[in-house]
């Protein structure tokens, strides 16, 4: 019902080079999702990729 | 002096957190008009849609309101691809998401699980059997109640009793809870078995039936406000809230930026710039942006529940770009 199609996904790193958001395009939209279980589009991604349906690529 | 004095409801000291709901007046629209919609959050805060099947839709904040009861707006839903013949797994329907943590007073899921009312607005381009439900998120158990709109296209107030549910308890935590569904069409799947009034119950079939298909034509509108949700088996008078009041309680779950941010003298490498969110957020929100002239680009946009931080590089000295960002929270 809240069907998300996800196109893309890389990692976005802070200064301090960690990893703090997913670049990534959902229905067609560019976004910057928040690495946060409790963000509903972080949470999409991962049951993705914990399916074998997405991969997210490192960062630049 | 008096020991004690009753007030009316709304003035006592706990006005302003009676109502579970927030934006049930539907005075804040921070997104404005929505066109082309299927599954997605509408014009108005803290209301979304979800569609399966043909139905398309326009929502917005409308100034079409029941008449003398004090509101200003109301959502409207424009049905503008019709779903005329539904198949099994079609439906269509409006609904509201509330926190868990703000439901653990309902004491849900011990013996003293208390009955709430949910009292609203709603003018139905059908007449007919219509379906209100909720979701308990954390059970995946549903409570559906049908009410009867006796005209079409005519305000009328409808008032439901829901038994508390002495099962399971909603996580106290700042994920989703309880789910309101206004259904507006329903296919077999749903509404194929009997209906369990008051129920909570988790047949799919058993949740709508009866539900007329309100989306059957591109000239139908759907109209809803003043939606408040309270603690007992009586709808007491609507909770008018400010306006500042209701658009702090939406900002928890999405903010766009009122201001845009324009730079000049960019060299090609990154500058980072933050900004503190006006309320802070539910969870670490999705970001995103509206680009209204640059030359140089954004390498990133990256947010926790406080504040956004974004990396902004020009190709050239007198690069310059303006943006505006929306922060996502949303349950």
């Amino acid at each position: 019902m809240d069907e998300m199609t996800i196109t893309s996904a890389q990692y976005v790193t802070n200064i301090d080079g960690s990893n703090m958001a997913v670049k990534t395009t959902i229905n067609k939209k560019e976004m910057f999702v928040s690495i946060d279980p409790a963000n509903r589009h972080y949470a999409e991604i991962m049951r993705q990729v914990d399916a074998g349906e997405l991969t997210i690529a490192e960062a630049d | 002096m008096a020991l004690s004095k009753i007030l009316p409801a709304g003035q006592d000291q706990f006005a302003g957190a009676r109502n579970l709901i927030i934006n049930g007046a539907m005075q804040v629209a921070q997104r404005g008009t929505q066109t082309n919609q299927t599954t997605a959050f509408t014009a108005c805060d803290r209301f979304d849609i979800a569609v399966n099947g043909a139905a398309i839709m326009t929502t917005s904040q409308d100034t079409t309101v029941p008449s003398g009861q004090g509101f200003s707006n109301s959502l409207k839903i424009d049905v503008t691809t019709a779903d005329s013949s539904l198949a099994a797994s079609d439906l269509a329907l409006l609904r509201h998401k509330i926190e868990a943590q703000n439901l653990q007073h309902l004491l849900y899921g011990t013996s003293d699980a208390k009955n709430i009312t949910l009292s609203f607005w709603v003018r139905s381009p059908k007449t007919g059997t219509h379906i209100i439900e909720l979701r308990h998120a954390n059970a995946s158990y549903y409570n559906s109640q049908a009410y009867t709109i006796n005209t079409a296209d005519t305000w009328q107030n409808v008032t439901v009793t829901f038994d508390g549910y002495t099962a399971a308890a909603f996580n106290n935590d700042n994920g989703l809870g309880l789910v309101i569904d206004w259904w507006l069409a329903a296919g077999s799947t749903f509404s194929g078995g009997t209906l369990a009034s008051n129920t909570w119950q988790n047949t799919d079939a058993n949740r709508t039936v009866g539900q007329v298909n309100c989306v059957d034509n591109a000239a139908n509108n759907f109209y809803l406000t003043g939606v408040q949700l309270e603690v007992g088996s009586t709808a007491t008078d609507f909770e008018h809230r400010s306006y500042g009041d209701e658009l702090a309680r939406c900002q928890r779950y999405y903010e766009t930026s009122t201001a845009t941010d324009y730079f000049s003298g960019l060299d090609g490498s990154n500058i980072y710039l933050s900004h503190e969110f006006a309320v802070v957020k539910r969870a670490a929100p999705t970001m995103t942006y509206t680009v209204s002239q640059s030359s140089g680009s954004i390498n990133s946009l990256t947010a926790s529940t406080d504040h956004y931080r974004w990396a902004i590089s020009g190709t050239s000295v007198g690069a310059w770009s303006g943006v505006l960002v929306k922060a996502d929270a949303e349950l």
